[in-house]
């Protein structure tokens, strides 16, 4: 073995920080568990992306997924807000300040059950931010009780059967009219990594809703959200490529085997068509596409629905160009005439 | 038209009483009587006589009894008077009842049909045909209802000797300039009016004259104020759920910053969002505050329920945002409506853990604007929720004020490093108390330094906001807090103290008890019973309250609950005079009165 005496510098990205950069501390998860797997694509994501740091906020609320910002992006402000409700502290946090990219992991139990309410209301203000449910269908950091994401049907570790039907959140954020709905799967890097990077050009509430498997309390033979069983069932919709803004379009597709939905940000998504003709831009199709998945029991992934002309909070505040947060007394405070004017009206 | 017309003219003379009394217009809500009562009372603003309006009203929209009382008075009393002297008595449902209550040689104003002179004859009836009048007013026989109410305006100001001029400016601006509607009211308070003077031989004793005494005034309700107080105080994120009685803040807050906080493009300086619930409303105001605006939400009891978890977060995450709640009596059903000061102990101690906050306490419209700007001040300062408690009875009802004065103070944004003093550190730990004073620095989200980030979370955080479970570095956090908690001692509002020489009898109270405990007190004095009064203003309390206390031998709290709620943070406090702490405890749901107060007081002291 040859030492060597200077070690090779590490690849760097855009604005020269290197994916170390971009992590955060170790993890205290359960070793295999599918959240960590997120992570490192949310790393992977930023740092390909090449996000700067100090311009994003890490956003969740409570259980084992909203642990997670904590490992990555140590260079972002975070806020582990309080159970099911961090989509609140993210519309304040947006009003505030408009510059910030809002990046916001939860589970299935904070989004879909303690925190469903504040999820619609997400939605249908249109925040811009990406809000990620890692969703194993299962409460981990209480060890193992159903979440109303679990499958009807489906069977605890313990051999309890769970007799209520789950909420499916892409389903619902569609009805909401959300302008970015994605499913994605822990164990397909290569898809997620794609849409989170398209998630964060979207201008809106771009969900994602993963399959994250439980490797402690839902991973057994019967769940319903396995490893075993997504790798398994998992049908992608269509081969995502995201192209970004600054980019060229190189690869050569065959005429009418891909669609090229253009982002906000002028970056591309390019999705190459497997087995089914599937047009995101169309509502109507994602809606029967998603009902039919669950009637069926199949597990699609892939973009489901996106519509890049949606108007989102920021634009619905008008407020001044700079970030609120940035502004000084001479902005905040109006005149003495301002008082004036007020008193003699009352007077 | 009246029992005691036989009385001369010339007794009646001598027993005048001139702008000393109380009007009390009982009607259905929903009937639109809310212009003609402001018109009445502006009236008489506009005659320079210290005036107050106070609306009693049920928790619906249409229907229900409501009252409003308009208090005249000279000396500039402004509490609710107990005793009506003028019943204008509109609403059949209530009418017998409103008029049995009446002290004998009461008014009161009654239409025909009612025939209330067989209820009383010891009352000066004046029994009105209305429904005859309204109809010579208008062919519009939707309106007719609505011009009944201004028709008793013109009765009432005849009986009173009111200046109509004054009444056509009132009613020019209750109607904004809509010259339809301004003549059409016009026309049918003269029909009252004419017929008043055509028909009733007065025979009571009240009457307005002219003074000098609200030149320069206004006339606002305390969240109208407060909201002022808000725009000045440069918030930028207000975030509510509409609730009674708060929701006018919010609202006034909304046209005042349309109109004042948008920059020469038409931008604004401000979001409002309304939220989906008291929890998503404080959830808004805490991620704002997090992120560096100065940032508020506005609710009532139920509301702080709400948000209790919320709030929780914010006191050891440290987390500005400032919390309005006009108080009111509890639950939403049955007494929404009725005025309370009993969120005390809820507010101050709202939450899991141990948490205590600052609690601000304007007691006139005028702080309810300057503690506005304190509380933004206070919240950066010590970055943590800070509660700004008013009531119903402050928040909505009107008072006569002072002109708001411009603020001098420059706002203190608290301690934020941004990145050119990060840089310049070296070093920064979110946690740390660097000046010994327990507030530490903080950083905003956006701030270009490497080490500006920190990860905010609940109780489980050093000095670096890192992750622990260590039992010191709890303990730690917590006494820091508690070290935060007294320097903020130093910075809350002032308490308001008079001391009278000799006085061994000290009162204590807060909020809008204050103009019935000043009315008390010259009441107490004509008894001969002397008392100093020191009126909170804030919470934690200041020195100045064990010195107040100790220099008096008997100490009456005064307050609008039914637990003694102050009494017994003050017993906290000063446990070792716990004893010398008695209570006057007013909790029916109405705005305290002053001879109930000097009643309670008599009632020991004798």
């Amino acid at each position: 073995m040859v030492e060597s005496t200077a070690a090779k510098a590490p690849a760097t990205n855009r604005i020269g920080l290197t994916q170390a950069d971009y992590k955060g501390s170790p993890s205290t998860l359960c070793d295999g568990c599918g959240h960590d797997a997120i992570t490192s694509q949310i790393i992977k994501a930023a740092y390909e992306l090449a996000l700067e740091p100090h311009k994003v906020a890490k956003l969740s609320g409570i259980g084992c997924s909203s642990k997670t910002p904590a490992y990555f992006l140590s260079r972002s402000h975070g806020f582990n807000a309080v159970h099911g409700r961090m989509p609140s502290i993210a519309t304040g946090a947006s009003a505030a300040n408009k510059e910030l990219t809002l990046m916001a992991v939860s589970g299935d139990g904070d989004t879909a059950s303690i925190g469903l309410g504040q999820f619609c209301h997400l939605v249908r203000r249109n925040v811009p931010m990406v809000y990620i449910v890692e969703n194993n269908g299962v409460y981990g950091l209480t060890k193992g009780q159903f979440s109303a994401t679990a499958d009807i049907g489906t069977k605890s570790k313990g051999g309890e059967v769970n007799e209520f039907p789950p909420i499916d959140l892409c389903g619902l954020a569609l009805e909401l009219g959300c302008g970015f709905v994605a499913r994605s799967f822990a164990g397909d890097p290569k898809q997620l990594v794609a849409l989170l990077k398209s998630a964060l050009s979207h201008n809106g509430t771009a969900i994602l809703d993963v399959i994250s498997p439980c490797v402690t309390f839902n991973n057994h033979e019967s769940s319903t959200k396995s490893y075993k069983r997504a790798k398994e069932t998992e049908m992608p919709l269509h081969e995502i490529g995201y192209i970004p803004f600054y980019e060229q379009i190189a690869a050569d597709y065959e005429p009418g085997s891909t669609i090229d939905v253009k982002m906000h940000d002028g970056s591309h998504i390019v999705l190459k068509k497997l087995h089914q003709d599937y047009d995101p831009t169309d509502r109507f199709q994602a809606m029967t596409t998603i009902y039919k998945a669950n009637q069926d029991k199949q597990f699609l992934t892939g973009l489901l629905y996106i519509d890049e002309k949606k108007t989102s909070l920021t634009e619905m505040l008008h407020t001044v160009d700079k970030p609120l947060a940035s502004l000084t007394q001479t902005e905040l405070r109006p005149g003495k005439e301002a008082l004036n004017e007020i008193m003699t009206s009352l007077m | 038209m009246t029992s005691l017309a036989t009385e001369s003219e010339k007794a009646l003379d001598k027993s005048r009483i001139v702008n000393d009394f109380s009007i009390h217009v009982a009607t259905i809500n929903g009937s639109g009587s809310q212009s003609s009562n402001n018109v009445l009372m502006r009236s008489i603003f506009q005659m320079g006589i210290p005036v107050s309006g106070k609306n009693l009203f049920p928790s619906n929209i249409a229907g229900l009894p409501t009252w409003f009382t308009i208090r005249v008075n000279k000396n500039g009393y402004i509490a609710r008077k107990k005793e009506v002297d003028i019943l204008v008595a509109m609403n059949p449902q209530t009418a017998f009842e409103d008029v049995k209550s009446l002290p004998a040689g009461a008014v009161c104003v009654s239409p025909v049909e009612l025939k209330l002179d067989a209820v009383r004859s010891d009352v000066h009836h004046y029994q009105v045909p209305f429904t005859e009048l309204a109809a010579q007013a208008t062919d519009q026989i939707k309106l007719r209802k609505l011009l009944t109410n201004m028709i008793y305006v013109g009765v009432v100001g005849e009986l009173i000797n009111l200046d109509f001029k004054e009444v056509e400016i009132a009613i020019a601006r209750q109607f904004d300039g809509k010259q339809k509607a301004i003549d059409l009211n016009i026309t049918a308070v003269n029909k009252g009016r004419e017929w008043a003077k055509e028909n009733i031989k007065k025979a009571d004793p009240y009457a307005v004259e002219r003074l000098n005494l609200t030149k320069g005034k206004i006339i606002i309700d305390g969240n109208a104020a407060a909201a002022i107080g808000c725009v000045f105080a440069g918030v930028s994120v207000v975030t509510w759920y509409p609730i009674t009685p708060s929701s006018s803040l919010a609202e006034s807050l909304e046209e005042y910053l349309e109109q004042y906080r948008k920059d020469k493009d038409g931008k604004a300086t401000f979001a409002v969002i309304q939220a989906e619930d008291e929890l998503a409303a404080i959830g808004m105001a805490l991620g704002a505050g997090w992120a560096g605006t100065r940032s508020m939400t506005t609710t009532s009891g139920p509301g702080i329920s709400l948000m209790s978890e919320f709030v929780g977060l914010g006191y050891f995450a440290e987390i500005p945002a400032v919390i309005f709640d006009v108080q009111r009596v509890g639950p939403s059903t049955g007494m929404p409506t009725r005025t309370a000061q009993a969120d005390l102990f809820s507010a101050y101690q709202l939450s899991h853990g141990d948490t205590k906050h600052i609690v601000l306490l304007p007691g006139s419209v005028e702080e309810c604007y300057s503690m506005a700007m304190a509380a933004f001040d206070l919240t950066e300062r010590f970055q943590t929720p800070v509660f700004v408690l008013s009531d119903l009875d402050i928040g909505m009802n009107n008072w006569m004020s002072d002109p708001f004065p411009y603020p001098t103070k420059d706002l203190d944004r608290g301690k934020v490093l941004n990145a050119e003093q990060l840089n310049k550190l070296g070093e920064f730990a979110r946690y740390k108390d660097v000046d010994g004073d327990g507030i530490p620095y903080r950083t905003l989200p956006g701030t270009n330094s490497p080490i500006a980030a920190y990860f905010t979370r609940g109780s489980g955080h050093n000095e670096k906001a890192q992750y622990t479970e260590r039992p010191d570095d709890y303990e730690n956090l917590m006494n820091r807090l508690n070290k935060k908690y007294d320097t903020a001692r130093k910075y809350v509002p002032k308490p308001e103290i008079t001391i009278e020489k000799d006085a061994k009898i000290g009162l204590i109270a807060f909020g809008s008890s204050d103009p019935a405990i000043l009315e008390s007190r010259d009441q107490l004095k004509v008894a001969n019973i002397t008392t100093s009064y020191f009126r909170l203003k804030a919470l934690p309390f200041t020195d100045d309250l064990r010195k107040f206390v100790e220099s008096h031998d008997r100490i009456y709290v005064v307050e609008q609950n039914r637990d003694a709620q102050l009494r017994e943070l003050i017993t906290m406090e000063l446990p070792e005079y716990a004893t010398k702490l008695k209570s006057v405890l007013h909790y029916d749901g109405l705005p305290i009165d002053a001879r109930f107060i000097t009643d309670a007081i008599m009632a020991e002291e004798r």
